[in-house]
């Protein structure tokens, strides 16, 4: 028997952890990345040119593999959305904290999708990641079928499935929690978004004030207009500090905080994607039983057939979700971790800065002879 | 906070809570060169001599303690020329316990806890006392506190408290204390515009009428609107007495020390009518009027026509800055309230999250960022009591300069009026030698003198107000500097305590960021 799924081997000619967005280039509406994988076997690197599509088109490959056992229970790596607004506000309203920053945190979330799924013992096995990474040609643009899963927009029946009471204790915990944090991230993004925006506005806000003071430095001899006009040159660099610190605050909040928080938010709803499909598996099963017990003598043996495939497929499901809940676990804390201290160290010295640079200031003006 | 509460701003500290950056801000300017938390303290008050021994570290401290770096600006609001320095280098300095100043005293101790207490005060050394006392060479300080209110219902008001500390022997005693009612500063204001003016002063204003906020208040003073109405008149009351008492001549008007001392002030009448803006109105009425002179004035000296000129630019670009500024507020106000609904989402996520290393540091977060709101709270008061209402008072300060400038020229015009009056009667005069009417020629003689010592007496008012309004300028200019550049430096004194706090919040976060497993 030929060893198969324990191989280590993945179909990955490249390592996973270390993909890089290099670069992104914009086009009209068009954003470009450029992609750099290090190859596994010594020196070497593939640098590729994709877009948010054939990013796309990878998704939907990995979403189609309907042969492979329990696919339904992986929790994919989200996508983040697609940005194609011609404005900063239509762009913020697709990407939210992601469509601030010049793009750095959206390529941020991109490169970690990359990584997620060229590092997904299950996924990285499917050819599109190794056509995505090294192809120097663009993967096919044409749509791929359309899969089982899309996102999770159904029907209302298919929501009261949401609610369905679970056979197992562990998924049901697993459910209700997943419910509350998903909720509860989800808001804390958005308002860490208001707070952003307001900062951004207090720095523009800033930046005026230091200009509108240039206008009040007058030319002349006069000794104490002389002194006043020093003065607001002063006050007018002041303000400068002002707006660069909030400038950076700001900076700071979207690039660590804001980019975890987000990353946490679809990464929680892709697991609550991962729970529902299967709660309906187990609607699915429930009914194939039913129906096998009710069927009739004429068609009892079709349904059992149905019953027991369907059990099957739930099984692996849940064999599959139980790791994939394990180590998504412990990735998400990983990741929020790393978030919150690279935000607190940002800011920590962002902070250490300004106090430096109003320090210098205030001597500035004790040193002014009135 | 609550989306609600976005539309109210969130309340500015009340007088009961101790935020020592702020009533410093509030108070006028001050060319104090150190950190504010430090020399606010007993410093100053112990230049005074205040030694009492009932006074000590358990008593909140005086009210004059803690106002100040507030009221040092009384004394540096460049009122140095140099006969005041010399006049009060001499003044008694040291307050005295007994009689009715160390009642008084007691009196302001006992109720200055309701203004806001920074630390404790410390004992100075003997170098730095002699070194403030070199400083203080002008003795009068003013403070506006204790905001009330008085009666019930639509008939209700505020009264304040004003609290006088002087070595200035004009006065009744050293320190003492008054109530008065907003009404009562209209007064004052308009009893000296109607005297002083007529000399070229520059009469600061008092803060503007305000229906709405006072509606307000009568109706109930617990909400925070209210506080923050009350507070920001209380602010601009003092600042204005302090201005009124930093000027030379107007504190020689027996109306100021009547307004400080007596204790039952007649009530104002005619302030209905009065408000801020409507000073400016007549200000303005009165320039239009001016404009519309026919004969217009040869300037020998450029000086006026100049000044005047730079005047209303500089009006119209605070003006310009005060919109700026006011935006900012605004903004920071709006930061307070998204950053405390952010705090309370964290505060539920970290209650939400199960592993118990990432909930503790979920919690801690939403801890730091409710104290980033109370900083922001603080920075917002800051801008809007250091730079908004300093670019209030100064747009309606150079509204009062342009009125001195209008005194002149109505100076001027009276002078002019007078000399063609004379030049009609010497007409008449010289129509009556023809005619031969030896009685009515008796009386053009005489209106003759009298028109031509009025004609001397104009003139002279006009050459006198010229020298004053010149001088006033020049006084303002380099009041508006210190003023300014004081209010900076207070500003920056609490940014940069803002960082230095935010950067404790930081470290002390860091390591539960950490200990995430």
């Amino acid at each position: 028997m030929m060893e198969e799924v324990k191989e280590v081997t993945s179909a990955l000619s490249v390592h996973g952890h270390n993909i890089k967005i290099t670069d992104v280039v914009k086009d009209g509406d068009v954003l470009t990345f450029v992609i750099v994988s290090q190859k596994l076997s010594g020196t070497g690197e593939y640098h590729v040119d994709r877009t948010w599509d054939d990013f796309e088109w990878l998704q939907q490959h990995l979403f189609s593999q309907e042969d492979v056992p329990g696919i339904q229970g992986v929790i994919f790596p989200p996508l983040p959305a697609k940005a194609n607004g011609n404005t900063s506000a239509k762009v913020i309203k697709q990407l939210g904290v992601l469509g601030l920053g010049e793009w750095q945190p959206y390529v941020k979330a991109l490169e970690t999708f990359l990584q997620l799924v060229a590092t997904h013992k299950i996924l990285n096995k499917n050819k599109a990641v190794e056509v995505f990474l090294t192809s120097s040609d663009a993967p096919g643009r044409q749509k791929v079928k359309k899969n089982i899963f899309n996102r999770l927009s159904q029907a209302v029946e298919e929501m009261r499935k949401e609610g369905h009471k679970d056979v197992d204790e562990f998924f049901q915990t697993e459910r209700d929690h997943n419910l509350v944090l998903t909720g509860c991230t989800k808001t804390a993004a958005e308002k860490f978004l208001d707070m952003v925006l307001t900062e951004q506005k207090i720095a523009v806000a800033c930046g005026h004030f230091s200009a509108a003071l240039h206008l009040c430095v007058e030319p002349g001899e006069d000794p104490d207009k002389k002194a006043f006009s020093r003065l607001c040159v002063q006050i007018s660099e002041v303000f400068n500090s002002m707006k660069k610190n909030m400038t950076s605050v700001a900076e700071n909040n979207v690039n660590t905080l804001g980019l975890g928080l987000d990353q946490e938010s679809r990464y929680q709803e892709a697991e609550k994607e991962m729970l529902f499909r299967r709660t309906c598996k187990l609607v699915e099963l429930e009914n194939a039983t039913r129906n096998a017990e009710k069927a009739k003598p004429v068609k009892k043996e079709a349904m059992e057939e149905l019953k027991t495939a369907t059990k099957t497929e739930f099984q692996e499901i849940c064999r599959v979700a139980k790791q994939e809940i394990k180590q998504f676990q412990g990735v998400r804390v990983k990741m929020l971790q790393q978030a919150l201290v690279q935000w607190c160290e940002r800011q920590l010295l962002t902070a250490k800065e300004s106090a430096d640079q109003f320090n210098q200031h205030l001597q500035a003006f004790r040193e002014m002879t009135q | 906070m609550a989306a609600s509460s976005d539309r109210n701003p969130p309340p500015f500290p009340a007088a009961e809570d101790p935020e020592p950056g702020l009533t410093e801000p509030a108070d006028g300017d001050s060319d104090e060169g150190e950190d504010i938390f430090v020399s606010k303290t007993n410093p100053v008050s112990v230049s005074r001599g205040v030694s009492q021994p009932d006074r000590g570290g358990e008593d909140p401290p005086d009210l004059f303690g803690e106002e100040e770096a507030g009221s040092t600006t009384a004394k540096s609001n460049g009122v140095h020329s140099d006969d005041d320095n010399d006049l009060f280098a001499e003044a008694q300095v040291e307050l005295s316990t007994d009689k009715p100043g160390g009642s008084a005293q007691k009196e302001l101790s006992a109720s200055s806890t309701s203004t806001q207490s920074p630390a404790a005060m410390q004992p100075t050394s003997l170098e730095q006392l002699e070194e403030e006392e070199a400083k203080d060479s002008f003795d009068v300080d003013v403070a506006v506190t204790n905001p009330e209110k008085v009666g019930d219902g639509m008939n209700a008001y505020v009264a304040y408290k004003v609290s006088t500390r002087t070595s200035l022997t004009m006065f009744r005693s050293k320190t003492f204390s008054v109530r008065r009612r907003f009404s009562d500063f209209l007064g004052l204001y308009e009893k000296l515009s109607v005297k002083q003016s007529l000399h070229g002063c520059i009469i600061p204003l008092p803060p503007e009428k305000s229906v709405v906020g006072m509606t307000k208040v009568k109706v109930g003073m617990d909400d925070p609107s209210s506080v923050e109405f009350v507070e920001r008149r209380r602010a601009a009351l003092e600042r204005y007495l302090q201005r009124v008492v930093c000027h030379p001549s107007l504190l020689q008007d027996p109306d100021v020390r009547e307004f400080l001392e007596r204790d039952d002030l007649p009530r104002a009448v005619n302030t209905q009518a009065l408000s801020g803006a409507g000073f400016l109105k007549m200000i303005n009425k009165a320039s239009d009027a001016v404009n519309k002179m026919t004969i217009k004035m040869n300037e020998s000296d450029t000086w006026f026509e100049d000044k005047f000129q730079e005047v209303e630019a500089e009006e119209q670009q605070l003006r310009k800055l005060h919109a700026v500024v006011d935006s900012l507020v605004n903004h920071r106000k709006e930061l307070c309230g998204n950053t405390a609904v952010f705090a309370k989402s964290m505060a539920m996520l970290g209650n939400s999250e199960d592993n118990t290393a990432l909930s503790r540091a979920l919690s801690q977060l939403a801890e730091v960022e409710d104290k980033m709101e109370q900083l922001h709270q603080e920075q917002a008061a800051s801008d809007f009591f250091i730079f908004a209402e300093l670019l209030s008072d100064y747009i309606r300060l150079l509204g009062a300069v342009r009125g001195c400038f209008d005194q002149r020229m109505r100076a001027w015009q009276r002078w002019q009026e007078a000399q063609s009056t004379l030049q009609k009667k010497r007409e008449a005069e010289a129509k009556l030698l023809w005619a031969n009417k030896p009685e009515k020629l008796q009386q053009a003689k005489e209106e003759i003198t009298e028109w031509e010592s009025r004609v001397t007496q104009y003139e002279r008012d006009f050459d006198r107000i010229g020298m004053t309004v010149r001088k006033e300028v020049l006084r303002f200019e380099k009041e508006k500097a210190k003023d300014f550049k004081s209010q900076i430096m207070k500003y920056l004194e609490a940014m940069l305590q803002s960082q230095q706090r935010l950067i404790k919040f930081w470290e002390a976060f860091l390591p539960e960021a950490k200990a995430i497993a």
